[in-house]
């Protein structure tokens, strides 16, 4: 198991968004969270990613407790994450993007980058490398010098997968990664995902497109009113009465 | 070779004339003007890094500028320092202050960061002006030693009591600030304060430490304020607490923004170019700052990035002309 979340409680004043909730991310599987508006998902994926502190509870990744760390110790420690709506450098060319997804592997410290020692010119040699790896797997390579802005909506979203991506992360987690967008670039998004999935990275989404989600996830949790409710294979949790009644039940084919 | 030419020709040709004006321009009050347009430049080049390429909108740059002031004053004229121990001894206690007040200061963000800053730069302001055994008070210090003299080996000993060498002097700090912030910006160090600047919790959610980030890029804004103070210090040979009121901090602010934030050369635009504006404007007196507030104001509306953008477009049109005829 590579991402354990024992009894996680999260509250706001009096309002308790995430409520016991125990989990497990398995090592090289897509496991997806899936519930209802206000169930608590995007509050756990910021538990987790270290965005918010739990008031209780515990998360072990690759066997360490990561709880209460800040946002960029979790994200050196190998977890990555998108957001709910596109978040990019959006002053910044997309090369630039993806360099500062990659900055936390470079050395780039104030006097090796003042002086250019042999470790800053070789990581940024292998920076380059990287970016241009990173852009042929996303098909960005045309647009690589384009500013964020002039992108497409689908194409932020790539490069909002790529920043995440490229430092190698373990386990990435997508907050509604295809949310927002057109047809065809689901089915884009959805491909790419299993594309990273089989590149050996664990990947945990939270999704409401729930005909994507059967076919693509190897697990589900379902979280209602800040409790787990279900967990399981994709088809048992659909046949699951509380997951119905919950969720699928009001729109059975949404 | 070739290429490298091709592709810095401009740059070179700056660097040129800026080496060869204190033979053309022999006229003593412009030339003074020249060296104080440098002097500026540093301290605008600086509050550019922390303000423009980080984001961070310090009004304190004043208040370090003074602390390089004072501390060259202090050390050189009360204490007997040579000069060239007294200045990187300034600069270092103007950054460690930086640090100091760093630490709770960039804890807060956007307008209550400015806020800080200023109440900050007030601080530096009134210490400057009551701790009269160190300060001399509201009075000053006068008396400040010209930068002591050096012996290169081979070119024997270079002083500083002329116009010219002074002008190099100041020339040469510019060069080394423009190097330091050229090497920081053109870097994934520099993405880094950039990333702040764009979007604080993405950068954060990427791996970049960014109150460690921020802490760096205002430690060296305030390193650099203070190398521009202390030279000032040395070059006027007298200071009193003005230079470190809020009204230093806003020339180096309006240097910045009418030259072009978050841009190497506008700074340096910005503080050759207002300067003289303002000489010219001299015969509509008070009037003068009415006029340069709306001058502000449309630059910050119509050219967000100073004269250094308007060029820009300027230069990419003319490039789309030419490719397309």
């Amino acid at each position: 198991m590579l991402l354990k979340g024992e009894n996680l409680v999260k509250s706001f004043g009096g309002t308790i968004a995430v409520n016991d909730v125990t989990f497990e991310v398995n090592e090289g599987e897509i496991l997806s969270i899936i519930g209802p508006n206000g169930a608590g998902k995007s509050v756990l994926f910021s538990l987790i990613s270290g965005a918010g502190k739990p008031t209780s509870g515990s998360i072990k990744f690759a066997g360490e407790e990561i709880a209460g760390l800040s946002a960029n110790q979790i994200s050196r420690k190998g977890i990555a994450r998108t957001f709910q709506l596109t978040a990019l450098f959006d002053q910044l060319q997309v090369v630039h993007n993806l360099a500062l997804g990659y900055q936390k592997k470079a050395q780039n410290g104030f006097w090796g980058t003042l002086f250019h020692s042999p470790r800053y010119n070789s990581d940024k040699k292998a920076m380059e490398t990287k970016i241009l790896e990173m852009l042929e797997f996303l098909g960005l390579g045309a647009k690589a010098f384009d500013f964020v802005s002039t992108l497409s909506q689908g194409e932020q979203r790539l490069l909002s997968i790529g920043i995440a991506l490229i430092s190698d992360p373990k386990l990435i987690l997508f907050d509604e990664p295809t949310g927002g967008l057109i047809q065809e670039d689901t089915e884009l998004i959805t491909q790419l995902i299993r594309k990273i999935n089989k590149k050996g990275v664990t990947v945990c989404l939270i999704e409401h497109k729930m005909r994507m989600i059967m076919d693509l996830a190897d697990r589900i949790v379902v979280l209602n009113y800040g409790k787990k409710i279900a967990e399981g294979k994709p088809a048992d949790v659909a046949a699951d009465p509380q997951v119905i009644e919950a969720y699928l039940g009001r729109k059975k084919d949404a | 070779m070739m290429k490298w030419l091709k592709a810095n020709w401009f740059y070179l040709i700056v660097l040129v004339i800026a080496l060869v004006v204190p033979f053309a321009i022999t006229n003593r009050y412009y030339s003074q003007v020249i060296t104080m347009s440098c002097l500026f430049a540093i301290g605008a080049l600086s509050l550019n890094l922390i303000m423009g390429y980080t984001g961070q909108a310090s009004l304190a740059h004043g208040g370090f500028f003074a602390i390089g002031a004072y501390g060259v004053a202090i050390l050189t004229s009360t204490l007997g320092w040579n000069f060239w121990l007294a200045l990187p001894a300034a600069a270092m206690i103007s950054a460690f202050v930086g640090f100091l007040v760093g630490m709770p200061a960039l804890r807060t963000r956007g307008a209550y960061f400015a806020i800080t800053t200023m109440c900050l730069g007030e601080i530096f302001y009134l210490v400057a002006g009551n701790w009269i055994e160190l300060t001399g008070g509201y009075n000053g210090i006068v008396g400040i030693p010209v930068p002591s003299s050096i012996v290169v080996p081979g070119l024997g000993q270079i002083t500083f009591d002329s116009q010219i060498s002074q002008y190099y002097l100041v020339l040469f700090f510019l060069l080394l600030t423009l190097f330091v912030m050229h090497r920081l910006v053109k870097s994934l160090k520099g993405l880094t304060f950039m990333s702040i600047r764009n979007n604080e919790d993405l950068a954060e959610a990427v791996g970049i430490n960014t109150f460690r980030t921020k802490l760096l890029s205002f430690v060296v804004a305030n390193f650099f304020a203070a190398l521009a103070g202390g030279l000032y210090a040395s070059l006027i040979g007298s200071i009193s607490p003005s230079v470190a009121s809020i009204a230093m901090t806003f020339n180096f602010l309006m240097y910045a923004l009418l030259g072009g934030i978050a841009t190497l050369a506008g700074p340096i635009v910005g503080a050759f170019v207002m300067p003289i504006l303002m000489e010219y404007m001299q015969f509509l007196q008070d009037y003068q700052m009415i006029l340069f507030g709306v001058l502000l104001i449309i630059v910050i509306i119509y050219f967000p990035r100073g004269f250094m953008g308007l060029f820009t477009t300027l230069r990419d049109k003319l490039k789309k002309t030419k490719v397309g005829a």
